[in-house]
């Protein structure tokens, strides 16, 4: 047994050098998770601002909208009223009444949120959760090291990831307002103020990126060398957990994918400040808006599988720990991802088959797109495998697995859908689409990343988070997820096109004003479902229950640092010498063997 | 079948809607058979006392088995959809000598339909330009010249199965032929500014007498 008390280091360290400018990886990962946390609920806000203008087209939203009396007779009936009246007298422009007067979502107001919602989740939520977090909290305690390669390259990654956020958020309140093009930016409506009235806002979101894309690109060279370098003695590539493969993967597609999207939009700035033409078609000549979309989605998808392999790599490790079975197949596992991320660099044309790109690079598209459905498949089947025949322990990370896999094949399947070039003329733009990104996205990636959450908080914060509100939580968040996307397929099969502010001004979408209502509610039960989640997570670091070294009798290295984890993690690095997923050895008195543990010598396993 | 799925009313669409049927059976057949064996192992393979896991570290052939499978259903879609998207989208495959040719002209935020009058000719005197009305006959061949005179549009008539992007300063080219008269919606689906919402058309598919009428009282000789 440990005793925890020689884990306390005395040397005394500044709140500023422990707490704000920490080198220290796990602080780092901390601080990403809160900055991630933080950011998802920015990106919430915005979309529950315009589901509410779905369901209710040009009705004033509920709480600050005005009332229908000052609407009509200018009475001042309710205290929103009250602010509007100061609002509409006085001298400036503010704000809101640019925006939403009355509480009104204007149509541009409109563009800009949902633009918005779709940037920050995927470049300041997802990714800096899944990589940020999990990548720096990680690596360092799974390969058995003490910290990452350059700590201060890992501050800085930090650091960059700040000022991109303020930048962005600064973008909100500039004249002409936030970028409106979409998260994917397409020219030429986003390379000329004219077309969308955004002026400086655009300029911020590309900057913001652009900072945001260093950030990422020293945090992977630090990954990359990390794993490469300071693996503990015994530590193959073929023994490390899958969790740190896929941070690997990763570490390498952003490296390669993000300089892309940076130079496209240094030429997206050109467009707009120098009278450069690179995305443009004029009568002289000039670029092509084509161009823009190829390099984009040339970032775009590797971007999507950057999305989801941490969280692959999440339920990898769940799946077989409460399953307690060795993880099935492990090397062709490892495998697919590795198909994956080759395989991710030619098939960015299957956003572009409607695009007026050759129609016969589509059925080149078609064709790479539906060979990466195949180690997808390989992925879950495998993970069906671990299952089999295994003691499932019905945690709450393992539910949050569980869920992981059935709703990435919810995702998976539709994807083959839209993959199929004539069936994508169709489903190409609309709600089709909306409900796929967010069956992998949501339904994946952030079932992982609270499942990875509640299962490494022990070891983060040396506390359980409370499991009835992490339940509570993960039930309302299962269900409401459900009923706010899946109803999204068929919105889809209906044509409902996705980017529009008002449905009710088509004929055929008339039909579908009841599901949209149906889901915008069931969207604000998603939204308000998460504040459990993040009470949860506070209240724990301070009040939770206060956990053993390793409560879930786990194999991988990062349970046998002490907890909580000193200064340099390990009191002595350990020798690795066996796989990761060593569970229910058969002849082993007990039903897990830690990495650490001699090839001959008997199995001290529990403790 | 599905109700959602408006009725198709292009020569082509049936090949898109059986593609789509398929991929749908398929998929739903997958989905099912997965979930099941999901369920299926989370009680029977839940924690018992005494009951110990099995060790298993996976199956060769098994791999080899779902790669397989997984790789031919995916290529056997993929084999029945070149046809068809050729069909559709590329110009060295469609129909000849087209009965109608009209140039449709995406700007924020308006379909602008021009016709090029009897000559036959666009950017001639006879040519007449219509704002967001598209008219044309039943059981023809149209083709439409698709362009955009400001940022990216999307034409998208959703019962003849088409949609295609407007770019500025390229013309596309697209056909159909529809099979049943009617007055459908033809929204803007590319994001393409404030008025990106509402951005709507309309196809008129009219009788061939009633389109020779048309023609008769926007031409008169
Ligand atoms: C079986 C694997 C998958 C296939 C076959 C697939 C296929 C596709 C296709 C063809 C599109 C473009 C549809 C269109 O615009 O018409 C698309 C869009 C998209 N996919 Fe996937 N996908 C797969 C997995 C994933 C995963 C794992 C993620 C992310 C975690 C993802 C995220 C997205 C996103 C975000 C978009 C929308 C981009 C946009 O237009 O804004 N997909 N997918
Ligand atoms: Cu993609
Ligand atoms: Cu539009």
């Amino acid at each position: 047994m440990h005793d925890n008390e020689h884990t306390e280091h005395h040397h005394e360290e500044s709140f500023l050098s422990k707490y704000i400018f920490s080198l220290d990886h796990k602080m780092i990962g901390k601080q990403f998770l809160i900055y991630g946390l933080i950011m998802f609920f920015l990106g919430g806000g915005l979309a529950l601002l315009f589901r509410w203008q779905l369901a209710y087209p040009e009705r004033p939203l509920p709480i600050i909208g005005a009332s229908e009396q000052y609407m009509e007779e200018g009475e001042v009936v309710t205290g929103a009223d009250e602010m509007w009246e100061r609002i509409y007298e006085s001298e400036k422009e503010e704000w809101l009444e640019v925006n939403m007067p009355n509480g009104v979502v204007e149509p541009a107001f409109y563009n800009m949120l949902f633009t918005m919602h779709a940037t920050v989740m995927v470049f300041f939520v997802v990714v800096p959760l899944l990589v940020g977090a999990f990548g720096n909290f990680l690596i360092p305690l799974m390969i058995g090291t003490r910290d990452m390669a350059f700590p201060i390259l890992n501050m800085l990654s930090f650091w960059f990831a700040v000022l991109a956020a303020i930048i962005m958020v600064v973008g909100f309140f500039v004249p002409g307002g936030h970028a409106a093009a979409g998260w994917t930016g397409y020219t030429p409506l986003s390379a000329d103020p004219q077309w969308t009235g955004v002026g400086s806002g655009q300029i911020l979101w590309g900057l913001s990126l652009f900072v945001q894309g260093l950030s990422s690109l020293v945090g992977s060279i630090n990954y990359i060398t990390t794993i490469i370098n300071m693996r503990a003695p015994g530590m193959t590539f073929f023994r490390m957990p899958l969790v740190i493969w896929s941070l690997f993967i990763v570490a390498i597609l952003l490296l390669l994918a993000f300089p892309v999207l940076s130079s496209a939009i240094v030429l997206l700035v050109f467009d707009r400040l120098a009278g450069t033409t690179f995305f443009t078609a004029t009568a002289e000549g000039g670029g092509d808006p084509l161009l823009w979309q190829h390099l984009f989605w040339f970032f775009g998808h590797p971007e999507v599988y950057i999305l989801i392999l941490p969280g692959m790599g999440i339920a990898s490790e769940l799946i077989p720990v409460f399953s307690r079975k060795p993880i099935f197949g492990y090397r062709s596992m490892v495998y697919a991802m590795i198909a994956i991320a080759f395989l991710g660099w030619v098939v960015w044309g299957h956003h572009m088959f409607q695009s007026g790109m050759r129609p016969g690079m589509g059925s080149i598209f078609m064709t790479t797109t539906m060979l990466i459905a195949v180690p997808s498949a390989i992925k879950t089947f495998n993970w069906l495998g671990t299952m089999f025949r295994g003691s499932i322990r019905f945690t709450t990370p393992m539910l949050h697995g569980i869920v992981f896999v059935s709703m990435f094949v919810i995702g998976g399947l539709s994807g083959i859908y839209m993959a199929n070039t004539p069936v994508d003329i169709y489903f190409h733009d609309t709600y089709y689409i909306v409900a796929h990104i967010h069956y992998v996205v949501f339904g994946g990636s952030l079932f992982a990343i609270f499942g990875g959450i509640i299962f490494w908080f022990p070891k983060m914060y040396g506390r359980y988070m409370n499991d009835t509100l992490s339940k509570i939580h993960f039930w309302l968040t299962f269900i409401a997820f459900n009923c706010t996307f899946f109803p999204m397929h068929i919105l889809g099969v209906g044509g409902h096109m996705r980017r529009i502010s008002n449905p009710l001004q088509y004929e055929f979408l008339q039909q579908f004003e009841g599901m949209n209502i149906f889901i915008t509610m069931s969207a604000f039960t998603l939204g308000f479902a998460q504040l459990i989640l993040v009470f949860n997570f506070f209240w724990s670091i301070y009040k939770g229950k206060v956990a053993e070294q390793n409560p879930w009798h786990v194999n991988t290295l990062e349970w046998e640092a002490p907890t909580p984890v000193p200064h340099g993690n390990f009191d002595q690095i350990p020798t690795v010498y066996r796989g990761p997923y060593e569970y229910s050895v058969p002849g082993e008195e007990s039903d897990w063997i830690p990495q650490t543990q001699p090839e001959h010598a008997p199995a001290t396993g529990g403790d | 079948m599905l109700p959602w799925l408006p009725e198709n009313i292009s020569t082509y669409g049936q090949g898109v809607d059986n593609l789509f049927y398929a991929i749908f059976y398929i998929t739903i057949t997958v989905l099912i058979l997965v979930m099941a064996t999901l369920i299926v192992f989370l009680i029977k393979y839940r924690y018992q006392e005494g009951k110990k896991a099995t060790y298993i570290e996976g199956s060769t052939t098994l791999e080899i088995v779902w790669t397989a499978a997984t790789t031919v259903i995916v290529f056997v879609l993929a084999m029945f959809s070149y046809p068809q998207w050729n069909n559709i989208k590329s110009p060295t495959h469609f129909p000849e000598n087209p009965d109608v040719v009209v140039q449709v002209s995406g700007k924020q935020f308006n379909w602008d339909m021009t016709y090029p009058g009897p000559d036959n000719e666009f950017e001639t005197d006879d040519d007449l330009t219509l704002e967001n009305e598209l008219h044309v006959p039943i059981n023809s061949v149209v083709h439409i010249r698709l362009t955009s005179i400001d940022v990216i549009h999307s034409f998208f008539v959703r019962e003849l199965r088409l949609k295609q992007d407007a770019l500025p300063n390229r013309f596309i080219d697209v056909w159909f032929e529809a099979i049943k008269a009617g007055r459908y919606e033809i929204p803007c689906a590319e994001l393409c500014g404030f008025g990106h919402s509402g951005m709507l058309g309309y196809l008129n598919v009219h009788t061939q007498a009633d389109y020779d009428a048309w023609v008769q009282e926007r031409w008169p000789q």
